[in-house]
């Protein structure tokens, strides 16, 4: 009887283990067929061609340098503007108002924004600043990712900022120091390491957003960097292009995914290994 | 002086947070205005999606969010349980590192990369495969039957939902590892020093007492399930037709606001498309708070730092 039972037991976990360690591999084997494919397919136009000429129209020749230059201005400005909102937010959060009410509240909200729907974003980008202005541009572009970047910045920002030693700064204020300074002179140069972090992270993140940008930058098939008219940007024109029903426009998109999936994977994979930071996923 | 100006300006940056959810809500409201005047509390349960006759209602694309997101979740659970259960039991210690970054890699590449690959290599190769068989074999089965009948298509509910459930895998296999990580070692010694076998400790030591964060990290997943546009908008084939099968095309909130926002003529279709992404916004947001809820009462209570 008691055989039995161990039996049993015994079955239920090797069972148990086999199951997890088919899940893993089926987990993993989507990796490297999505991976697989990209270098597969993406490899054919990845030449000169594909990184110095602009998007062509159906049936001839061209490039994506006005989609990667395009992505790369909206990209910056957003994570520009996204580092000076979201590291002001966290020395209030870690500093003025470190007991405020307020505090706890702003960290929840920041939580739910990071998991709200960057779609949905675009639409609001898109009614408070596209229809008031009357066409799609860059900034709205810019705007929408902005809003998409703060959440990751703050997150990781809050997360370096408590990790500063309160004696460092009990032994600024017994100097006497006022608080900027305590913020300037102490916690910044500490917190470096992770602020850059945050940007790298949310750089990745919002790099191959593409829901976002259909509403607020839409598209440009010409050369342009105009940020206050429609601009290209490398997700937007994958999406295009794959919708086709072009094979040349396949092809490209398939270049520009593998690129923007390389470029992401060696961030995300910077993150991790050189600075032993986690990836914040949500 | 210097104190005062970084004291504001901080203020107000960390007041941002604040603005920009309100204004998305308000500005949501607004923009959705037209519809609802038109409308009333019909559009929420008129099925009926007409753009050449002015026709509005949510029903649809409402139902669709809600039968991907679930049934993506349906398969990424015990998948991801299964993965985190393999990191930190059974795999060799030195290789949980790599393994674990292996998994995010799959939480980092870009949506529009899923949805590609679901259009041009997952359907053609296997989707359209699964689908025909599916329905060959169970259309005729009872109850179960109705979910599989007509005639089955590459682009179809079940496949998004698939996708879905592949993208949203790591985001709950790593809340899931990061909670088995926080049982303590003394708990798990204690089990086997009683003689349980590994699944044992799992489902007896770790479940329970990781019960909160599982549920919290799972209800996250399902918001990516919920607001994911482009993986989706590629493979659902965006109709609105109302049908109980998942192996017939469907629609999201998310993938209609990508297929037909710039698309929308009249003001009353712009209104109806910002009214079911308002809906779409307060269901996430719903669903995050909880679930933040959830796991920052666990940290408070454990008396962890927010990590």
């Amino acid at each position: 009887m008691s055989n039995y039972l161990l039996a049993k037991r015994m079955l239920k976990n090797t069972l148990s283990k086999f199951l997890a360690l088919i899940s893993a591999v089926f987990a993993l084997s989507f990796l490297a067929w999505i991976l697989g494919t990209l270098i597969r397919r993406g490899i054919v136009g990845f030449n000169l061609k594909t990184f110095t000429e602009i998007t062509p129209p159906p049936g001839s020749s061209g490039g994506l340098i006005n989609a990667i230059v395009g992505s790369y201005m909206i990209v910056t400005i957003a994570t520009f503007f996204a580092v000076i909102i979201g590291v002001f937010a966290v020395i209030f959060l870690c500093v003025y108002g470190r007991n405020s009410f307020l505090t706890p509240m702003t960290r929840f909200i920041n939580d739910i924004l990071l998991s709200a729907p960057s779609v949905i974003l675009g639409l609001f980008v898109y009614t408070v600043y596209v229809v008031k202005v009357g066409h799609f541009s860059g900034w709205a572009g810019v705007m929408a990712l902005t809003i998409i970047a703060v959440p990751i910045i703050i997150r990781t920002t809050d997360n370096v900022f408590n990790l500063v030693p309160n004696e460092l700064r009990e032994a600024a204020y017994a100097l006497g120091a006022p608080q900027w300074k305590i913020v300037w002179k102490i916690i910044l140069p500490i917190a470096k390491s992770g602020i850059i972090t945050g940007v790298i992270l949310s750089v990745a993140r919002i790099s191959g957003e593409t829901a976002p940008l259909l509403f607020t930058a839409l598209n440009n098939q010409f050369w342009s960097v105009d940020m206050n008219k429609p601009i290209a940007s490398l997700p937007v024109v994958i999406f295009q292009y794959a919708m086709s029903p072009y094979n040349d426009w396949h092809e490209l998109a398939w270049a520009g995914a593998l690129f923007l999936t390389l470029f992401v994977f060696l961030l995300n994979i910077s993150v991790r290994i050189l600075f032993r930071q986690k990836i914040v996923l949500h | 002086m210097i104190d005062k100006l970084t004291h504001g300006l901080s203020f107000f940056f960390a007041l941002t947070v604040f603005l920009t959810i309100a204004a998305v809500m308000g500005s949501l409201l607004y923009g959705g205005l037209d519809c609802f005047q038109q409308f009333g509390w019909d559009f929420l349960i008129t099925s009926v999606w007409n753009p050449a006759a002015g026709q509005f209602g949510a029903l649809v694309p409402v139902i669709g969010t809600l039968s991907t997101a679930g049934l993506a979740l349906l398969i990424a659970l015990p998948v991801s349980f299964g993965i985190s259960y393999c990191i930190t039991e059974i795999i060799p210690p030195f290789y949980r590192f790599p393994f674990t970054i292996i998994i995010e890699l799959l939480a980092v590449i870009p949506s529009i990369i899923y949805g590609m690959w679901g259009l041009f290599v997952f359907i053609p190769y296997v989707g359209l495969d699964i689908s025909v068989w599916l329905s060959s074999a169970l259309q005729n089965q009872f109850l179960i039957g109705q979910f599989f009948t007509g005639p089955a298509a590459g682009l179809s509910i079940l496949t998004a939902s698939f996708i879905l459930a592949i993208m949203i895998i790591p985001f709950i296999t790593v809340t899931f590892k990061d909670a088995f990580d926080l049982v303590p070692l003394r708990l798990k010694e204690s089990g086997y020093a009683l003689g349980c076998t590994t699944w044992e400790i799992i489902w007896h030591i770790i479940v329970p007492h990781t019960r909160t964060q599982l549920v919290g990290g799972t209800m996250l997943g399902l918001t990516r399930a919920l607001g994911e546009t482009m993986a989706v908008a590629f493979v659902i084939g965006n109709a609105y037709n109302i049908t109980s099968s998942v192996l017939q095309p469907g629609t999201t909130i998310a993938s209609s606001l990508a297929n037909e926002f710039t698309e929308a003529e009249s003001d009353v279709y712009t209104a109806s498309l910002i009214s079911i992404g308002l809906i779409l916004f307060l269901v996430t947001i719903i669903i995050s708070g909880l679930a933040r809820y959830l796991l920052v009462r666990l940290k408070r209570r454990s008396g962890g730092r927010n990590e």
